[in-house]
This record gives C-alpha cells, structure tokens and sequence, in this order.
C-alpha cells in the first residue's frame, strides 16, 4: 500500500467522522437526512480507494449497485418530510 | 506512469470528499450545508473514478466507472433538490445573516405549488 493509498484512506475517515458529527449534532432532521446522502456518497469513495489499493477491480460493482440505492433513500426520506415531517415546527 | 497518475487522482478525489464533509460540519444553515455536500462530492467521485480507471488500464473497468459517474451525475442533482424543497416547505430557519428569502411567500401554504409572484397571506406572516 502506498503512501498515497493511505493518505485517501485517512481523507475518507475524517470525512466520515464530519459527517456523523453533522448526523448526531444536526438541528433539524433534514440535516440528519443531508448527513446520511453524505455518508453513503463517502463510503462509495471508500470502496472505490479499497479497490484500488487492494487490487481488485470486482469491488467497483458494488460502488455501481450503492450509488444508485442512495438516491433513493435520500428521495424516499425528502417525500415523507414533506409531507407532514417536523410537526413541531410547521408554519 | 498511468498508475502512478491514478493513484494521485484517487487521492485527490478523496481530498475532496474531505473538504465537502467539513463544509457539512461547519456551515451555519441547512442550504449552506447543502451547497457544501452537492457539488465537492459529485467532483470527487468523478475523480476517483477517473483515477480507478487509469489505475486499472481496463476496458470494462473503464466502463464501470463511467457508468458510476453518470449515475451519480444524474441522481446526485435530483436528490438535492427533492430534499431542499422539502426543507423550505417544512420551515427550516434560515441563518441569521441571511439578508433576503426570495422563495418568501411564493409557495401556496397546502397544495405546495410555487407561483411567480408571492402571495398576501403567506406574505405577512412569514
């Protein structure tokens, strides 16, 4: 592994401990939801340095297969905080 | 020598899903935020795909990583702008510097139907 190889490795990893500092302090629950679309976007990244560092080119499938799921999430959480999400708050 | 420039390009890409994880974390508003996880990370993909495939030297690598690019590029814009409008319609606060909302008012309070021009009630009371 070389030097380079570790140095995305430790990029990756602090930008995933941002990102669940933003999902836990988060003030309202869009930006847990913004967190989480990060966070899978970071472990695609992840994947894809693993991949290369490793050698194998078979886990560029899985970044395939993961960066069309988390679209989906993201949509599927933005529908139901739209319809009728932070009660709480509505104005 | 093309390895060697993959894996510059990968490290790079990384850098900059680095600096979109600490806009997230230390911009003030949720759209601030936004802006911040939108558009470093679509970039740094782009790159470590880009590095992959000149790491690799392969064709099917190569279509792989394209193919996750335009993707990512299709969706990642999509995403963003379901869950902003969902913000604003649920009453996310704005930062206290903001100086002007120009969507303030324009959205129809219960069919959530963006007009032109804002309207009277929703005008006044915020």
């Amino acid at each position: 592994m070389s030097l380079l190889h570790t140095g995305a490795f430790v990029c990756i990893s602090l930008a995933l401990v941002l990102a669940f500092y933003r999902l836990v302090r988060g003030p309202s629950l869009p930006d847990r939801v913004l967190s989480l679309d990060l966070t899978t976007t970071l472990v695609v990244g992840l994947i894809t340095v693993y991949a290369v560092s490793t050698g194998q080119p078979l886990y560029l499938d899985m970044v395939v297969v993961l960066a069309l799921i988390s679209f989906l999430a993201t949509v599927a959480y933005a529908h139901y905080i739209e319809k009728g999400g932070m009660p709480w708050r509505r104005r | 020598m093309a390895q060697a420039v993959g894996d510059v390009l990968v490290f790079l890409g990384a850098l900059w899903m680095l600096v979109a994880a600490i806009g997230v974390a230390r911009m003030p508003d949720l759209f601030q935020r936004m802006h911040a996880s939108t558009k470093s990370p679509t970039l740094g993909l782009a790159l470590l795909m880009l590095g992959a495939s000149l790491h690799f030297g392969a064709v099917h690598i190569t279509a792989r990583a394209l193919a996750v690019v335009v993707f990512y590029f299709i969706t990642a814009p999509v995403a963003a702008h379901v869950l902003g409008r969902a913000a604003y319609l649920s009453g996310v606060t704005l930062w206290e510097g903001t100086l002007e909302d120009q969507l303030k008012g324009r959205y129809t309070p219960h069919t959530h139907q963006l007009r032109s021009t804002p309207t009277e009630e929703m005008g006044e009371e915020g």
